[in-house]
């Protein structure tokens, strides 16, 4: 298990300093990490939390958007028509309810189609693990300092201290 | 009053703010009157310049920051003006263009005409809200929101009635970006 207190200081480490998104059980530690220390803006929807990003990145901010992905649907064509054009990099942490479909009805189909979902779209995204940490953080900021594109980091179950 | 004279009668008004302009007539209409490197015309991502427009202002509190919305745009993104008004950014004027219509897919209602956007706004906890009707009220409502401090709504009434011999922007999203993103000294 992962120590969402440890990760929160590696992002800052990487020169993350914006923080938004809607909540996920699985991001629950990530999100009081991030009260505690740096400060969280909740969002109301996941595409309003693109947009956020969006600007404040233009307005010389790193930004972080945390996430469910069942907000991917919400959001694909905000990364779309605004990321993906305007060249609008964000580190995504995107937990993946239903995963290997065990889990509530509601995410069996998103847990499915997600990474293809991503992959249709363009936009690049690994599974982060106990063990790749380093090298997926490292790929994420390379993807969004030399491309500007955003860069998808899909969190399972049970990876963090989820506190709730 | 038209849309277009929204910008005609503020554009001078204009310094070093970031203003961030809506999808569609509006960005074009922008663009006709005063293209300036300040100007982040939002191509599509319709609802979005609402949120774009408050994660400028966040994170320069000490430039002031526009956003030039659409009543279809912002009934989209209604959540955004309670995100806008729970973060509550001193520096930041919402200037909705309200004509009731969708005028870029064939001026098809909106919802406008019975719901109160200003209202809406104020509701949520915008500092001030304000609308306005007729051309020679715009400067000085505009000035006033200037003087107050922010979060600031503008809702402008107007007739629908887009030139379209309009141009449309021609910068590339990337070019867009990288010219707003200079004048914001990022």
């Amino acid at each position: 298990m992962l120590s969402s207190k440890t990760f929160i200081k590696k992002l800052h480490g990487r020169g993350f300093d914006f923080f938004t998104g809607v909540p996920c059980s699985l991001l629950a530690g990530l999100i009081s990490s991030l009260e505690e220390s740096s400060g969280y803006l909740p969002s109301v929807r996941e595409d309003a939390a693109v947009g956020l990003c969006a600007g404040a990145f233009m307005a010389g901010k790193q930004p972080v958007l945390l996430m469910q992905n069942s907000g991917l649907g919400y959001s694909l064509n905000a990364f779309t028509s605004l990321n993906l054009i305007y060249g609008l990099p964000v580190l995504i942490l995107m937990s993946w309810r239903g995963c290997g479909g065990k889990d509530a009805p509601e995410h069996l189909i998103m847990g499915e189609v997600n990474e293809q979902l991503l992959t249709t779209a363009g936009m690049d995204h690994d599974v982060l693990t106990e063990d790749n940490v380093d090298t997926l953080l490292a790929q994420a900021v390379d993807q969004i300092k030399n491309k500007k594109l955003p860069y998808t980091i899909l969190v399972k179950k049970g990876l963090f201290d989820e506190r709730h | 009053m038209k849309g277009i004279e929204v910008f005609q009668e503020l554009a001078p008004l204009l310094e070093d703010e970031a203003v961030v302009l809506a999808n569609g007539f509006i960005s074009r209409e922008c663009f006709q009157v005063l293209d300036r490197p300040g100007n982040f015309y939002m191509i599509g991502s319709m609802g979005l310049a609402s949120s774009i427009g408050l994660g400028v202002a966040l994170a320069q509190p000490q430039r002031k920051t526009l956003i030039f919305d659409g009543d279809g745009n912002v009934l989209m993104a209604l959540g955004t003006l309670a995100m806008i008004a729970a973060c509550a950014p001193k520096n930041l004027i919402h200037i909705v263009i309200d004509n009731e219509v969708y005028e870029s897919t064939g001026s098809q209602r909106t919802i406008s005409n019975t719901v109160p956007l200003e209202s809406v706004a104020l509701s949520c906890g915008y500092r001030q809200a304000l609308r306005v009707t007729q051309r020679n009220e715009l400067k000085s409502a505009y000035e006033s929101l200037c003087q107050a401090q922010g979060p600031s709504f503008l809702l402008v009434k107007v007739e629908p009635g887009f030139d379209p011999a309009t141009g449309r922007v021609t910068h590339t999203p990337e070019e867009i970006r990288d010219r707003f993103m200079n004048s914001l000294k990022v």
